[in-house]
């Protein structure tokens, strides 16, 4: 591909046009993320991104590993919900080759879930200060997305792609100071979670840079196929964990937070009480993990039946859909990701367009977007 | 203690006797040329030390630590480094107008230190118009952005420059009117007098209300100037990656942050002289006792001490406040801040007329 | 509605439609030139009410495409899978991009990677590569300098 080649582009009509790119690289596109933004003046006329810089082809390498395989190919995907990523891939090659996970497995995962949510909607936060200006929150998430890290390292060996989940259970079973670890960081995390409030939350020019910014319906949130935060803010109903519950979420007693203004503060709040809810689950389960084994018995080599399996998961992101689809051989016949980012991006342009850079700079914060998990 | 008239006095007497009066001033002008700019350096170097700091212990970090005692010689690291870059201009620039952009803000900051009173004896050029030059040659600056911002011919340098431009202008009026309230109330625009008239007690104790508001728009007002955050805008990292000094490299960028660091220092200075006595100490009007324990403190140290805690503070909302969005900045400075310098203008020419202050 | 309800508002539409069985959801097999108009009836009538188009991908069997289109009605909470038979040798499917806005990037993925033309997409551009590759998820792709096989 030649790189210097002018890509295509539908939005330079006239020679009047001023357009901008915002990207490839860029401190706040979070990722490789291409946008040519026609402006006029300070206002935002069009936004087309353009994708591609980081696609490697996963979906296409899927089909020449085995069904153990393909599932260390998506901790790189949305690297920030690495966790659940391989969750959703153990689970549609369980239902494949139909084995149950035993309920520590299930549990655990849960909780290295849960963990991965709150460190995430962590980065986000201070990622999203950082990109409205406000510099010191990014430290200060940093500080206590370190501890969560720390703790996986002990159990998973790593902090951030941690390929734990296998078919059929987790890897190898918990570190003995899991529970020491995680029951003494709780405490200190809830206090910390009011430090953001004081920061940023209650801040007049926070609040007048995300109030009323960027405004999406319901209705064009589920017809753009927005999924997680970015529609929970515009009043859709939508957590999978509610609503097609996986590995004894059913069991669990969380609220879904759903705002109904549907622009940035609103996707901001609904993040902010979602790191609630998930130190709620933390603690609910965390005294409560059953003995038992925590990898259920499989074949060394996997080979299903031959059929189709849709796994659905929440990541923190949104919906994450494995569709899995086998011939009967070792090899997976085609495996799709519908990747949570792809979907939410495609709602950018209806959100930027009218708005100042200023506004499109705080919308992208808000939408959260991993742009490995948009290429794949 | 500290007194500087014999210095200065004597230097005058030694120069008449060996020079004639033409000799005396041209060496005079020499020196007060070479102290400045030792000074300027000094001071950005000092400023930028503190700045890292005060944001480093802000941020639960410490700072540079490394190089030399508790990190001080790190800023003459950089700027060492930076000399050491390349210094080009890019291919399809304007030259001479990219050459020429980040003089312009170097010679206006340079301008604009002469007024200022440090110490009763070190004041460069005590004009009788004192604070309408400062605050007419600060306006010069807008010209030097806008040029950087054009001629660098870079679409996110030209965003920034207009944003810029417009930004400064805007709040010019607002700064312009604060500094206009005390200049009402000491009815003189010379510093020197301005300062003497702080003898029993400083403006913003006797000038209540509207010395207090006039000091708050000036301080908001000032930030705005030198497009410091909340108001950094035009400089806008996560947005523009750099603004209207995008594209200058090595030592012309430095000049640019020179220029930004002692412009932070001549408002703080021009704030702390206005408002908060400037070499003055802090006398509490007939309180003979504890005026003559102030006395004791040199002026210098009241200056520097009055200047630098201001700098804090300007500092301190850098590290706390999210940026405002263009239009947000200039609306609060017509809709909000300009209304209220009005109304607060009306109110100190009634105030001063009736004799209503201390 | 339960699956066979579904089925039955499935034939009406397109009696011709397949049925597979033994699947997770429902599947119904379609010909590419009918799927358009079976998909506008189960968005816009209400009892089906099919607003949330959560993924539209392509299948390569070696003899035939298969566009999926998974859909999920949140009022009525059931989920449909309707697949559209897709020629091989010319590949052509109605674009749906305007009954749910997400089609829009989806076809255009579908396009780059299988190649898939969707008539009346607004702007059927490809997403990731560029004009000269291949189609690189189609079963049949050689690639000697990138693609080494096991």
């Amino acid at each position: 591909m030649n790189l210097f080649e002018t890509e295509s582009s539908k939005l330079v009509e006239s020679e009047e046009d001023f357009v901008v790119n915002i990207g490839p690289q860029h401190p706040s596109t979070h990722g490789v993320l291409h946008l040519k933004i026609k402006l006029e003046g300070e206002t935002v006329k069009d936004v087309e991104p353009h994708l591609g810089y980081i696609h490697r082809s996963i979906e296409k390498m899927s089909e020449a590993g085995n069904y153990r395989q393909f599932s260390y190919l998506t901790s790189r995907m949305d690297y920030l919900s690495s966790h659940m990523n391989n969750q959703a891939c153990a689970i549609a090659v369980e239902k494949a080759i139909q084995v149950e996970v035993p309920k520590r497995a299930q549990v655990i995962r849960i909780l290295m879930a849960e963990l991965t949510r709150l460190a995430s909607h962590q980065l986000w936060w201070g990622a999203m200060g950082l990109d409205i200006g406000a510099v010191t929150p990014f430290f200060i998430s940093f500080r206590d997305r370190e501890s969560i890290l720390e703790i996986f390292e002990d159990t998973c060996g790593t902090r951030l792609t941690m390929n734990y989940n296998v078919p059929g259970g987790v890897m190898l079973d918990l570190h003995p100071n899991f529970q020491k670890r995680v029951r003494e960081l709780l405490p200190i995390l809830k206090k910390n979670l009011k430090e953001y409030d004081d920061l940023l939350t209650g801040n007049v020019i926070f609040e007048e840079r995300t109030k009323g910014v960027g405004v999406i319906s319901g209705a064009d949130a589920l017809s753009y196929g927005c999924s997680g935060p970015v529609a929970r803010a515009s009043g859709v109903s939508c957590d999978i964990r509610k609503w097609h519950p996986y590995d004894g979420y059913e069991e669990v007693k969380f609220n879904e937070i759903i705002e109904t203004a549907g622009d940035c503060f609103a996707r901001y709040k609904v993040r902010m009480l979602e790191m609630w809810e998930s130190i709620s689950i933390v603690e609910q389960l965390i005294d409560n993990i059953p003995e038992g084994e925590f990898q259920a018995k499989t074949k060394n080599v996997l080979k299903p039946a031959k059929g189709e399996w849709f796994v659905r998961v929440e990541t923190a992101r949104g919906e994450l859909g494995v569709y899995l689809i086998s011939d009967g051989t070792a090899n997976p016949y085609r495996v799709k990701f519908r990747s949570p980012n792809f979907s939410n991006l495609s709602a950018l342009k209806h959100m930027a367009v009218g708005g100042k850079i200023g506004d499109l700079v705080a919308i992208m914060a808000t939408l959260d977007l991993v742009i490995p998990d948009i290429d794949r | 203690m500290l007194e500087f008239s014999g210095v200065t006095g004597g230097i005058h007497n030694w120069l008449s006797a060996h020079f004639g009066e033409t000799g005396t001033m041209l060496m005079e002008m020499l020196i007060a040329g070479v102290v400045i700019l030792l000074g300027m350096i000094l001071m950005s170097f000092t400023l930028g030390y503190m700045e890292r700091k005060v944001a480093a212990f802000m941020q639960l970090r410490l700072g540079p630590n490394r190089v030399g005692f508790k990190g001080t010689l790190q800023i003459i690291a950089d700027t060492l480094k930076l000399l050491f870059k390349e210094s080009f201009a890019p291919g399809t620039s304007d030259k001479l107008l990219f050459n020429l952009a980040p003089f312009i803000v170097v010679v206006v900051t340079m301008l604009s230190i002469a007024p200022l009173p440090i110490d009763p004896a070190l004041q460069l050029f005590d004009i009788n118009i004192g604070v309408f030059y400062v605050s007419s040659v600060t306006s010069i600056s807008v010209i030097g952005i806008l040029v950087a911002g054009w001629s660098s011919n870079n679409k996110y340098s030209l965003l920034g420059a207009m944003r810029s431009g417009a930004q400064i202008v805007s709040y010019e009026l607002s700064a312009g009117i604060s500094l206009v309230v005390i200049v009402a109330f000491a009815g003189s625009m010379k510093f020197s007098d301005i300062v003497l008239s702080q003898a029993d007690a400083w403006w913003i104790f006797k000038g209540h209300i509207p010395a207090l508001i006039a000091f708050v728009i000036f301080i908001i007002a000032g930030t705005a100037e030198l497009n410091r955050a909340p108001f950094d805008m035009a400089e806008a990292e996560s947005e523009l990656t750099g603004g209207f000094h995008t594209e200058y490299p090595g030592m012309r960028f430095a000049m640019f942050l020179l220029a930004e660091y002692v412009n932070l220092f001549i408002l703080a200075g021009i704030g702390a002289t206005l408002f908060l006595g400037g070499w003055m100490p802090f006398h509490l009007w007939d309180l003979e006792g504890f005026n003559h324990v102030m006395d004791y403190i040199p002026p210098v140290v009241w200056f520097f001490g009055k200047t630098f805690f201001l700098i804090f503070v300007i500092m301190w909302f850098r590290w706390t406040f999210p940026r405002l969005r263009i239009d947000q900045l200039l609306t609060l400075e017509w809709k909000y801040l300009m209304p209220i310098s009005l109304v607060n203008l009306i109110l100190v020419a009634l105030v001063v007329i009736m004799g209503w202050h201390f | 509605m339960s699956n066979e309800e579904l089925k039955a508002f499935v034939s009406k539409i397109i009696p011709e439609a397949v049925f597979e069985e033994g699947g997770q959801y429902l599947n119904v097999i379609v010909d590419a030139v009918l799927v358009r108009k079976l998909l506008e009836e189960l968005r816009h009538e209400s009892t089906t009410g099919f607003d949330f188009l959560f993924c539209l991908s392509g299948v390569d069997w070696k003899t035939h495409f298969f566009v999926v289109y998974h859909l999920e009605s949140k009022h009525n909470k059931h989920i449909i899978v309707i697949k559209a038979k897709v020629n091989r040798e010319e590949p052509v499917c109605p674009t749906v991009s305007d009954i749910w806005r997400t089609a829009e990037l989806h076809e255009r993925e579908v396009f780059d990677l299988f190649g898939v033309k969707f008539t009346d997409h607004p702007d059927l551009r490809r997403l990731f590569l560029d004009d000269t590759w291949g189609f690189p998820l189609r079963k049949d792709y050689v690639d000697d300098t990138t693609i080494v096989s096991l």
